[in-house]
């Protein structure tokens, strides 16, 4: 299988030059060099004016399918923000690229991630009981969660016990997954996201759109508008620095107020007992260590089983979602602080039926660095929020149906099947054959007939790179059984339409990886 | 049957087939050359972070004077320096949002990512870190590591209650990419590089 059609000429510095911006902001290093660290673009990048209404996501009706052909139409159909969009997630992407290739021992640390995690997961009752007695014997409360509900209640518990009202926290996918600021919403808790981009998705009642940058299907006009409407910001005041100090100065005195803080978490280590998040702000720290009772929601996947094992992960992390080598802040949370105390919140919500799953299963290496998501032009394209769902992009594509076969079973088709997500994934998962079989799967089941109006929409158009596509399913009988209602229907189309086709590169993705990471080993 | 057995009956009942084991992670040459202050130097300025010499017996804090000078309240966790804010008495986290500089130690830096850690000992109050305005650390050269597969293998992670890796200031990029220090922590992070043990002349007399 090759990528040729989807890789944009990696010489090539701009993909659009609508959103190259005129002069630059960010800050500099002591001797004036432009620095580009956490998730800072290489090059400034700017949706100017004239304001262009940010698009919305995906309509959710109840448990109907998520039509993402319709969202992704209207996300084309705002030139300013599908190009401002496409040229951020390259950028980063290609900032992971520069950073994987810095490190002789790339694929080599790639290779033990999986392995860890793939052990982890198949031996994961015992490492979670080995977690347990360790959080137990460093003085935290350890609660299990079966789902999404159960978490939810179990904290909103605990806020009551303590008379808790407020409650800030740190960016989590996992809370978003159990809608847990509905949640509270309903329960009279006031919840406060202290992460920039998740704060800007709060104050606009949108959920995030991207598992690392939770804004960055917005533009700082979209920026300005949210913030004077609920900050009470100069709404003609669009700049960064301007906006960024606002939230700033009006999150700080509700952190200071909390009755309680929460964190999510990116590894859990079985044998100490330890929560670890990775932030660039700060704020997963001041959630912990602010408030006067601190709680850490942790998904059960994210357990590995030793403190070396972060060594591993660690390195991969950051320099696979963002291109920067560590995150502003690693930060190990294993004990309460003294006359304070600290819960844990084990979470399955799915994750333990999602074991059983032959072809699927190990998905649940992911790690959340969102590599796949900058790197599918069919997410750079349509927005995170087209995806109508917790998890968007290709991890979501084989994610989302392990939670509502119904609601996402048009989402397997949201791909051109190239095979990039797999190749950047740093616990290689191998997703875009994952994609795929969920289409088998889909299709044995008798869902495809549930999918409608997007999707017919596309009808008796082509796919822009049918050989790409044919590559990729040259196996399996089941699948060629229904492959020409799928090539006919298949909603790509929709996203082929703005495919910027001078982009094409010279050689394949994997011809083109070959090159570079031999050069890189000679050079190293 | 509680959650708790739930889930874990769950997990047995669906735990995939097949061989898994645990693989060694080898130790892998280090990525940076033999002088890691120049290492750290180069790798936190990276980062947004900045890394100063100390100055003379006289004055080792010489470097960052400018910052100590316009500071209203200083909260110092290291006995090279006395601040007007005792940390030591502070009765809840948030009451230290009015600090303008707090002065830390490391516990060690890495010099593979420009990195410094600290322990709740070595803040004294770990909201210090974040709530103050701009933080310096001092570090001991003698205490750099030389890539993170190194700082792991440190007891600290398996001992102390929290344990951090600050690699430069709070930062954010979140608003069109546009890279900006203090996001909600702190607005700067100095790095002075003093030896553990070396007290000034007026604190020594102290």
């Amino acid at each position: 299988m090759s990528a040729d059609d989807l890789t944009p000429r990696q010489t090539e510095d701009v993909l659009h030059r609508e959103v190259r911006a005129p002069s630059d902001e960010s800050e500099r290093g002591p001797g004036g060099e432009r620095l580009q660290h956490a998730e800072a673009a290489s090059k400034p990048i700017r949706a100017d004016a004239p304001r262009e209404p940010q698009p919305r996501g995906a309509k959710v009706r109840g448990n109907r399918p998520i039509d993402q052909a319709e969202a992704a139409e209207r996300f084309l159909a705002a030139p300013l923000h599908q190009k401002a969009h496409d040229e951020r997630l390259w950028d980063v992407r290609r900032k992971r690229d520069v950073a994987a290739h810095g490190i002789p021992e790339w694929e080599e640390l790639r290779e033990l991630a999986s392995q860890i995690k793939t052990h982890t997961l198949t031996h994961l009752d015992h490492y979670l009981e080995q977690f347990e007695a360790a959080a137990k014997a460093n003085g935290v409360h350890v609660h299990w969660a079966e789902d999404g509900a159960a978490h939810n209640r179990i904290v909103l518990d605990i806020l009551k016990k303590h008379g808790a009202k407020s409650l800030v926290k740190s960016k989590s996918m996992l809370t978003e997954e159990c809608g847990f600021r509905h949640f509270m919403a309903a329960n009279d808790i006031a919840v406060i996201e202290t992460d920039l981009g998740e704060r800007i998705q709060q104050l606009d009642e949108e959920e995030p759109s991207h598992v690392v940058m939770p804004a960055v299907h917005k533009t700082r006009l979209d920026v300005a508008e949210v913030f004077a409407r609920t900050l009470g910001t100069d709404p003609d005041n669009d700049d960064a620095h301007y906006l960024a100090e606002s939230q700033r100065e009006t999150t700080r005195p509700l952190i200071l107020q909390a009755d309680a803080g929460l964190t999510g978490c990116n590894f859990a280590i079985a044998e100490t007992g330890t929560v670890v998040t990775c932030t660039n702000e700060g704020n997963a720290d001041l959630s912990g260590n602010v408030p006067p009772l601190q709680i850490h929601s942790i998904g059960i996947e994210k357990l590995i089983p030793k403190v070396e094992h972060l060594g591993v992960f660690i390195r991969l992390l950051s320099r696979s979602a963002l291109g920067s080598p560590i995150t502003q802040y690693t930060s190990h949370f294993r004990g309460p602080r003294a006359g304070t105390e600290m819960h844990m919140v084990l979470v399955d919500n799915g994750r333990s039926e999602r074991l059983a799953m032959e072809e699927f299963w190990t998905s649940l290496k992911c790690i959340r660095c969102g590599a796949c998501m900058n790197t599918c032009p069919v997410y750079r394209r349509s927005g995170g929020l087209s995806y109508g769902a917790t998890y968007s992009g290709p991890i979501g594509l084989i994610i989302d149906p392990t939670f509502n076969k119904r609601k996402y079973s048009t989402l397997p088709f949201s791909s051109t099947m190239n095979g990039s997500c797999t190749n950047v994934c740093p616990v290689k998962i191998n997703i875009h054959e994952q994609i795929f079989a969920w289409r088998k799967v889909l299709a044995e089941e008798h869902r495809i007939p549930l999918l409608k109006q997007g999707m017919m929409k596309a009808a008796g158009a082509v796919l822009s790179r049918p050989a790409a596509y044919r590559a990729a399913i040259q196996t399996a009988d089941s699948a060629l059984r229904v492959l020409p209602r799928f090539a006919v229907y298949n909603p790509a189309n929709t996203w082929g339409k703005k495919r910027e086709m001078p982009h094409a590169p010279r050689q394949s993705f994997h011809a083109w990886y070959r090159q570079n990471r031999m050069k890189k080993e000679t050079d190293a | 049957m509680s959650a708790r057995d739930a889930i874990l009956s769950r997990l047995r009942a669906n735990r995939p087939a097949g061989d898994f084991p645990l693989p060694e992670v080898p130790a892998f040459a280090p990525l940076v050359g033999d002088d890691l202050v120049a290492e750290f130097t180069e790798r936190l300025a990276k980062m947004g972070g900045r890394v100063e010499a100390a100055g003379g017996p006289a004055d080792p804090f010489a470097p960052v004077r400018h910052r100590l000078n316009g500071a209203a309240v200083i909260a110092s966790a290291v006995p090279e320096l006395s601040g007007n804010r005792d940390l030591a008495t502070v009765r809840k986290p948030g009451d230290l949002a009015d600090v303008d500089v707090a002065v830390v130690r490391a516990r060690f830096g890495v010099a593979e990512t420009g990195s410094v850690l600290f322990t709740e000992g070595d803040l004294i109050v770990n909201s210090v870190a974040y709530l103050a305005q701009h933080l310096i650390v001092l570090l001991d050269p003698a205490d750099l590591v030389v890539n993170i597969q190194a700082a792991y293998r440190r007891p600290e992670f398996g001992q102390a209650a929290y344990a951090v890796l600050h690699t430069g200031p709070s930062a954010t990029a979140d608003i069109e990419g546009v890279l900006i220090h203090g996001a909600q922590g702190v607005r700067s992070l100095t790095v002075l590089l003093l030896p553990r043990g070396v007290l000034p002349r007026g604190a020594q007399e102290a």
